[in-house]
């Protein structure tokens, strides 16, 4: 019954109003001149420090995807789960050098989206159209994820998942429609101090409670040493760390490439400031670390999953809200549910804005008005965010929440598709246009047919069953001296495949002299830092129109 | 990840434009860069980490070893940042 948990439900409710009401008055908050501009309704002005920086990329890459469905893969099949750590380990080096780039060439060209920046390095309108077309693909799952975060909180509070959901929606819409990029920045900073508070207390407390982290670990083993399953446990086993690796290095590649984390990353003020929060980024990957063992500590505790949404399933996505509601006071697990809820809020409103924008430079201002003024440029933004976030909870509303991790893993194999054309066109012009264009055509085929072969054993679902491909499909993985059931991520070999295509393309291009596109960009333009002018040179449109020749 | 420059057999010629005072002189190059595959390849080596023993606090190694690696990542991308900082 809900009116058991009163208490819970009157302090998530008044902390989500109060960010609520942050949302709409961070529409003055640095107020600029003029809101209705993409680089200030969506990037913030490019202004942000150092502490708004970390506050708004940590609050958008961990998620309430974070709270709830990496802890439910500990608690579900134990190790492999563990995998966001090292995950979130080797994407700040990965990245600190190559999005300094990006954001230089950006603010160099006053690119919003990372389509943006193909468009004018490849010179090729389609390959920009896919980085575009991929991105906005990729991005709503990702957004309806983040109200699966909401709906496991509401079931531990037994409310029904239905209309607080869409109200709890349609206030994160009217206020991102209204502050833009201001309303996440500034909500981050409460989301973030709720959440290292509960995860502090959830990490010192509930040890104590169930007798130590030896009797947690302890818990843990002999749940999977009774389970008929031979790839779960709390170690690694021959047939999934192959998987492990694949999946950590292919994830920490593709969360860069999303539109959302780009979007973080342009608002920030310098290079320099991109560079600090590199290195300050971590302090999240700890939290996210002692999160993912609370999937642990809810075996140890010993938590039943709430019933999913068809007979007889359960949803592993609501052990951490059960495990919280059992063992702190009501007016804790109140405050921590209030935390998975805004956490929610901060990345759907930055993933919608990052749509959004790819919606308006490179759909509506490519294709239906080439000239529109940035007014006309935020406004329809400003619309498209609202129907991104229709469309993330219709997403919800129609497919079973379990899928909520493999629905993000699928968007993941599709968006690390863009990775010659954004991360590798940073350091390189070599790749034809047509290269970019064939290799991305293979690695979406190959990628979403991999994902369509999987059967999920649990679920008993023919297809789209997770991203662990079986190599026993292609051939005897003993013959490389891998274990027989040995299985790897979908999204590397995707894109490995993507990338051999494309090199080839290329070389077929220029052998037969196939024209390219017109690079845009200058060497000098990826080291631009805070100061340095924006070109004004010939925009793309007057080159395409013959105004300015390009040769 | 490609780790060189543009080296383009045919670059496209750029359309004529202003660029910065400072042109081709700026690089974002240094030796120190190479400081950044540690974080990067030390996570996936999963023969360091995949065992229960020795424990820490109760934590089998698989586990504390892998939050460790998150202080080797900060370590590197500070050292990394504060050497090839401009001055």
């Amino acid at each position: 019954m809900w009116r058991d948990h009163l208490v819970e439900i009157i302090i998530t409710a008044t902390l989500f109003l109060t960010v609520s009401v942050m949302g709409f008055v961070a529409a003055r908050w640095r107020r600029p001149d003029d809101l209705m501009h993409l680089d200030e309704w969506g990037l913030g002005g490019r202004s942000f420090g150092g502490w708004i920086t970390w506050f708004l990329v940590g609050g958008d890459l961990y998620t309430a995807y974070t709270f709830v469905a990496v802890p439910a893969l500990l608690f579900g099949a134990g190790a492999t789960g563990f995998f966001a750590v090292p995950y979130t380990i080797i994407i700040y080096p990965l990245v600190f050098l190559v999005l300094c780039r990006l954001w230089s060439v950006s603010h160099r060209h006053g690119f919003v989206t990372p389509a943006d920046f193909v468009r004018a390095r490849s010179g090729s309108s389609t390959m920009a159209l896919l980085v575009a077309a991929t991105g906005i693909v990729a991005t709503m799952p990702y957004i309806a994820l983040q109200l699966v975060g909401i709906e496991a909180v509401l079931k531990a509070m037994h409310l029904p998942g239905g209309w607080p959901l869409i109200v709890a929606f349609a206030v994160l819409a009217a206020y991102t429609y209204q502050s833009g990029l201001r309303a996440p920045a500034l909500i981050a900073f409460v989301k973030d101090i709720l959440i290292y508070l509960v995860i502090l207390v959830a990490i010192i407390y509930i040890p104590t409670k169930l007798g130590g982290w030896s009797a947690i670990f302890g818990a843990a083993d002999a749940k999977f040493d009774q389970t008929p399953s031979a790839t779960d446990g709390i170690l690694l086993n021959p047939a999934n760390q192959w998987q492990y690796i694949t999946l950590a290095f292919g994830s920490a590649l593709a969360l860069f490439l999303y539109p959302h984390s780009i979007t973080g990353v342009l608002a920030s003020r310098s290079r320099d400031v991109i560079k600090r929060n590199m290195s300050a980024l971590p302090a999240y990957s700890l939290l996210l670390g002692l999160i993912a063992l609370l999937g642990y500590m809810a075996i140890a505790a010993g938590v039943k999953p709430l019933p999913g949404s068809t007979a007889g399933s359960v949803d592993n996505n609501t052990v951490v809200p059960v495990l919280f509601d059992t063992v702190f006071p009501d007016w804790f697990a109140g405050i921590a549910f209030a935390a998975i809820a805004i956490g929610a809020l901060v990345p759907a409103a930055i993933m919608s804005i990052a749509a959004a924008n790819l919606f308006t430079r490179n759909i509506y201002r490519e294709y239906m008005r080439p000239h529109a003024t940035p007014a006309q440029e935020a406004r329809v933004s400003k619309i498209t965010s609202l129907v991104v976030k229709v469309g993330a909870v219709l997403v919800i509303l129609l497919i079973d929440p379990q899928f909520s991790i493999d629905l993000q893993l699928i968007g993941g194999v599709i968006i690390l598709q863009t990775l010659p054309a954004v991360a590798l066109g940073l350091y390189t012009r070599w790749f034809h246009k047509w290269g970019l264009v064939a290799g991305w055509v293979v690695g979406m085929g190959l990628g979403t047919w991999m994902l369509y072969s999987i059967p999920n054993a649990a679920t008993k679902r023919a297809h789209f069953g997770g991203s662990a491909f079986p190599l026993s499909k292609w051939f005897d993985p003993t013959s490389l001296g891998m274990d027989a059931r040995t299985t790897v991520y979908v999204g590397f070999i995707a894109v490995l495949a993507n990338l051999v295509v494309a090199a080839l393309v290329t070389l077929i291009c220029r052998s037969t002299k196939v024209a390219d596109g017109v690079d845009m960009t200058a060497p000098d333009d990826y080291f631009a830092d805070e100061g340095d002018p924006r070109i004004t040179g010939p925009s793309v449109d007057e080159l395409d129109e013959g105004r300015v020749p390009a040769r | 990840m490609a780790t060189r420059e543009a080296s383009a057999p045919m670059p496209p010629e750029p359309p004529t434009r202003t660029t910065g005072s400072d042109a081709a002189v700026r690089s974002d190059r240094s030796p120190w860069n190479w400081l950044l595959f540690i974080p990067i390849v030390l996570p996936l080596i999963v023969a360091l980490f995949n065992a229960r023993e020795p424990e820490l606090f109760g934590f089998p190694r698989f586990y504390w070893l892998q939050l460790a690696f998150i202080l080797v990542g900060v370590g590197t991308t500070t050292l990394v940042y504060q050497m090839t900082k401009r001055r």
